[in-house]
């Protein structure tokens, strides 16, 4: 294992803190160094919706109602939503974004209306195929 | 053979002000900030993450961009890399 091993994430969820997670995950190890590779698949996919990207979205059940205060707290104290840290990861590291095929056709959409974070479109054997180095999450 | 250094531009420190920052971004706006630097030049973050300071001594170890110093001083962290 060498320190600039890629990590390849699997994203299947849509909730703002598991989101925001994945990115912070994300851009962490772009600043390491390490090549990301996300897959995005289910309700992951969903958020990444050009017409929702921006969109305040619900958090995992375990938040309860203090967990949203707590997270809300954090955003009024300045700290960036998860698109836009993607964001400053792409821009300082080596950071790509596929969405899973069969999710596009699960939300029956197609790839212009994605954000443009998302870099295309890939099956599953595509990704192990990048993944097959390094390290993978689920998230 | 004498090899010319320039000592201006390790002498010249360029200042990041990453406080009030929360994780990731004290080390998302230095790995930005050392790219726009030339190799030998000092870059001074100062930071109020109590989390910054493993990350950037890890940060530093991975990258190779060595840490010169690394301080606090009434809750402001402030590290000192040079750009390898």
């Amino acid at each position: 294992m060498n320190d600039d091993d890629p990590i390849s994430v699997v994203l299947f969820s849509g909730t703002d803190d598991r989101l925001q997670a994945a990115a912070v995950l994300t851009a962490g190890a772009a600043a390491l160094g390490r090549p990301v590779h996300i897959f995005l698949q289910y309700w992951a996919l969903d958020a990444f919706r050009a017409d929702r990207i921006g969109a305040t979205l619900p958090l995992a059940p375990e938040a309860g109602p203090e967990g949203r205060a707590a997270v809300d707290a954090l955003a009024a104290a300045g700290q960036q939503s998860w698109s836009e840290t993607l964001r400053m990861a792409k821009e300082i590291g080596e950071v790509d974004i596929q969405a899973c095929s069969l999710s596009m056709d699960l939300l029956n959409i197609e790839q212009s209306e994605l954000d443009p974070l998302v870099d295309g479109v890939e099956g599953v054997t595509a990704f192990f195929a990048t993944a097959s180095s390094g390290q993978l999450l689920f998230i | 053979m004498a090899f010319v250094t320039s000592a201006d531009s390790t002498t010249d420190i360029v200042r990041l002000d990453a406080k009030g920052l929360k994780c990731p971004m004290p080390i998302v706006r230095t790995a930005q900030a050392i790219k726009e630097i030339a190799s030998g030049q000092l870059l001074e973050v100062l930071a109020t993450d109590p989390g910054s300071v493993p990350d950037f001594a890890a940060w530093s170890r991975t990258t190779g961009h060595e840490l010169v110093a690394s301080d606090v001083d009434g809750g402001v962290y402030r590290f000192v890399l040079r750009r390898k």
